[in-house]
């Protein structure tokens, strides 16, 4: 699940209304745009909501994509945050496999990532590991030695970094 | 004041100032009809759901204001998926209501239930699931703000039939809750100068005219820039009569079938001037291959339009009508300033040699050939008045109605171009002649597009609306035979269809109009005459034109334009016109 290569982040605030969410993902279809990942979650206001959409620019130019997304209605503004000057998070769950043998080696890979074991069973943990999407691969790659019974992954949430940079880009000047 | 949802829609569309709405009623839209009989706005009762959207197309082509159509759940909502998303793809307003079940039971598979709003999401501008009837004033005027402002487009509300039946009390919005809609005004004062500059050091520039001129309502704007600069002008199929064709300036229509000189001075232009126009594939062939010379200062509305697939050098997001004024003050201050254009007299002479090498043509009619449609076109446009309404199909009948009739006024061509809904041209040419009715409306339909929806004929004797038809009845799906000649080895699957069944005479008069047929030369004038005395009920004329016809010049799919195939009788011409 490695994100492409040229990818962005959009930061999308949107009205907190039905069919929102339907909306921003029958664009995507409909042009062609390719969404790697998509987290949805309502902001501090009630009345909005925050996506944050990881795309895939290798086909599509991000400008393309914000102007099209920006005609949907319900959207209020689009800031594209570049990879450099944003922090990322994401969080995986995963239950892998640690039968007696392997049981210490995968506590200690959790703990060296600072991850979290979750629950226990006989031949299986359920860990945790909240972090930057990198950090996260590295993760997930080393569990499946062992391997991984299921995983989810949230995909990835992101915040402008707090340097005395400019601004993100705000894509729609308001 | 108390009213039901539906008392409060129709109420609302009253507030709208809708004159007239088409439609045709049904189980879930059964609440909305009752308030339509104490109502002012006319109802036109139509015989296919289609029908009532090209209908509502039509009038907002020829008026400018969104036309409505009313139509219940289910099938009727699916039937008008067409017009919605043909609507969608020329930017015309409209509003569209349909009733959908009751709230309570959406979900459930109940009769008559589809996913309306689900299924018109990516063909409506915007659309709204009403939940409360408490809403409906609300959504009718966002609605109708957002069919007709920025870029225009189709809008739908989709109304349950217990949020019609809920009462309400009756409120009329003075402000809008639209926090995310800001559609584009004035253009970039920068980027205004900076076009006034290019427009001025071009050597070879053209004007690229789009359909967004008709709906920004510039066409005396544009025609005050070119005159202003000496610009000549190309007009696409979407913008034919927002400049004149009798002006010296005018090049007509590019693409695809666009004659040899608007082609071609927009592949050897040094400069394009983009206005209210996308770039559309019929238009620039490959896109590789296109203009490769031009400079290009781009000017729409919709922002998403600008570097969608050809980088601007200089993007202008912005009403068209208020650009272009500022546009032509920028160029005066230039001017003004001292500035002047380079000597174009070398271009110009390019360009008058190329319209004399290669104007549109076609071989003369023989004697005892079936007719030529060409001819047809040429008498018809001989015999009407000049502001005509000339609505279309889809096919070679309209490239052929586009490129030989004569637009000299704004809003007299109604087609489907982006979309190429066959069977467009009947219910649209009604439309068009609800919202004009002191205006001639001819549709010149082909025979397989007139198939589609000719019962709407039934619709405009009822309501005595007295369109006239035009067939160029070549007996064939004649664009796709003609691609079948040219690339398929005159393979021709499945593209004919007859002359005369069905017999489009006595077709016409079972549906309460004239059917007048013409078969040789010295027919068609004398029916032409009839037809026009003809205005208490719609005219139909069956012309039986040539079948093997095709339509010239031709840019082959795919390929760049300079690739552009003239009739063979100028292709010993060919290369000659080079600068
Ligand atoms: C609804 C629809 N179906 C199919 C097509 C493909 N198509 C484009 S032109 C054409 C032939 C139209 O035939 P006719 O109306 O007789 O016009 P002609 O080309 O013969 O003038 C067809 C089938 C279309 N544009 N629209
Ligand atoms: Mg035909």
């Amino acid at each position: 699940m490695a994100v492409p290569v040229k990818h962005h982040i959009l930061s999308v605030l949107v009205e907190n209304k039905a069919g929102v969410l339907a909306r921003v993902a029958s664009l995507f279809a409909r042009r062609g745009f390719n969404i790697f990942s998509l987290a949805v979650a309502p902001t501090d206001d009630e009345r909005f909501s925050r996506l944050t959409i990881v795309v895939d620019v290798e086909a599509t130019s991000i400008e393309q994509i914000t102007r099209q997304l920006d005609k949907l209605i319900n959207v209020l503004q689009i800031s594209e945050l570049d990879p450099a000057d944003s922090v990322e998070r994401e969080l995986l769950l995963a239950t892998v496999r640690a039968a007696p043998a392997d049981r210490g080696q995968v506590i200690e890979l959790v703990q060296i990532f600072e991850g979290r074991i979750l629950a226990v069973g006989h031949d299986v943990l359920t860990v945790s590991l909240e972090g930057a999407p990198a950090k996260v691969d590295d993760f997930e790659e080393l569990l499946r030695t062992y391997g991984i019974v299921e995983l989810q992954r949230t995909g990835r949430v992101a915040l402008p970094k707090l340097v005395r940079r400019p601004q993100p880009r705000a894509v729609r000047a308001s | 004041m108390k009213l039901t949802g539906a008392q409060a829609l129709i109420k609302s569309l009253e507030m709208e100032s809708v004159e007239v709405m088409f439609g045709l009623p049904g189980g879930a839209i059964l609440p909305v009809y009752d308030p339509i009989i104490d109502s002012s706005i006319r109802h036109i009762l139509v015989r296919h759901e289609q029908g009532a959207g090209h209908m509502a197309e039509g009038y907002a082509h020829v008026t400018g204001r969104p036309g409505v159509a009313m139509v219940t759940s289910g099938p009727a909502a699916t039937n008008i998926v067409t017009p919605l998303c043909d609507a969608y793809m020329d930017s015309i307003p409209m509003v569209v209501v349909t009733g959908q079940v009751a709230y309570s039971s959406i979900g459930s598979d109940a009769f008559q239930e589809c996913d309306t709003t689900g299924i018109t999401m990516s063909v409506t501008k915007h659309n709204w699931l009403v939940t409360n009837a408490q809403e409906i004033p609300q959504v009718v005027k966002e609605a109708f703000h957002i069919a007709s402002s920025g870029r225009p487009g189709p809008v739908l509300i989709d109304v349950p039939k217990d949020v019609s039946n809920q009462m309400m009390d009756w409120y009329w919005p003075d402000t809008l809750d639209l926090p995310g809609y800001r559609p584009a005004g004035r253009g970039d004062p920068e980027m205004i100068r900076a076009a006034a500059r290019a427009l001025l050091d071009a050597h070879r520039p053209v004007i690229y005219a789009g359909g967004g001129i008709l709906k920004a309502r510039a066409a005396d704007a544009l025609r005050e820039l070119a005159e202003l600069t000496g610009i000549h002008v190309v007009t696409t199929l979407m913008a034919r009569g927002a400049f004149p064709d009798d002006h010296p300036l005018c090049l007509g229509m590019p693409g695809m079938h666009g004659n040899y000189t608007a082609v071609t001075s927009m592949q050897q232009a040094d400069l394009l001037v983009a206005l209210g126009s996308r770039f559309d594939d019929r238009v620039t062939g490959k896109v590789d291959g296109f203009a490769p010379g031009a400079k290009i200062v781009h000017v729409d509305v919709d922002p998403a339009e600008l570097g969608k697939v050809r980088r601007p050098d200089v993007p202008i997001v912005g009403d068209c009508r208020l650009v272009i004024e500022e546009l032509v003050g920028a160029v005066r201050d230039l001017l003004a300033g001292g500035s002047e254009a380079p000597d174009r007299s070398a271009w110009n002479a390019t360009i008058d040699g190329w319209r004399q090498k290669y104007p549109l043509a076609y071989e003369p009619q023989a004697e005892g050939d079936a007719l030529k449609p060409q001819m047809v076109l040429e008498h018809l446009r001989d015999s009407t008045p000049d502001d005509t309404i000339v609505v279309s199909g889809v096919g070679q009948h309209q490239m052929w109605a586009s490129q030989y009739w004569r637009f000299n006024h704004p809003y007299t061509w109604v087609n489907s171009g982006g979309l190429g809904t066959m069977g467009f041209a009947v219910p649209a040419a009604i439309g068009a002649k609800v919202g004009r009715p002191d205006k001639v409306v001819w549709a010149v339909d082909g025979d397989g597009c007139f198939q589609m929806t000719a019962q709407e004929l039934v619709t405009a004797s009822a309501e005595r609306i007295p369109v006239k038809v035009a067939i160029l009845n070549n007996a064939y799906l004649g664009m796709v035979r003609q691609w079948q000649e040219m690339f398929y080895d005159e393979r021709y699957s499945e593209v004919y269809l007859s002359p005369d069944l069905p017999d489009y005479v006595k077709w016409a008069e079972a549906m309460g109009c004239i059917g007048l047929r013409a078969e040789t030369p010295e027919d068609v004038q004398p029916v032409i005459d009839k037809a026009n005395e003809i205005d208490d009920r719609p005219v139909v004329i069956d012309f039986r034109t040539d079948s093997r016809e095709k339509v010239y010049p031709m840019v082959p799919a795919g390929q760049a334009n300079d690739a552009i195939v003239v009739p063979p009788f100028q292709e010993g011409r060919h290369g000659e016109g080079g600068h």
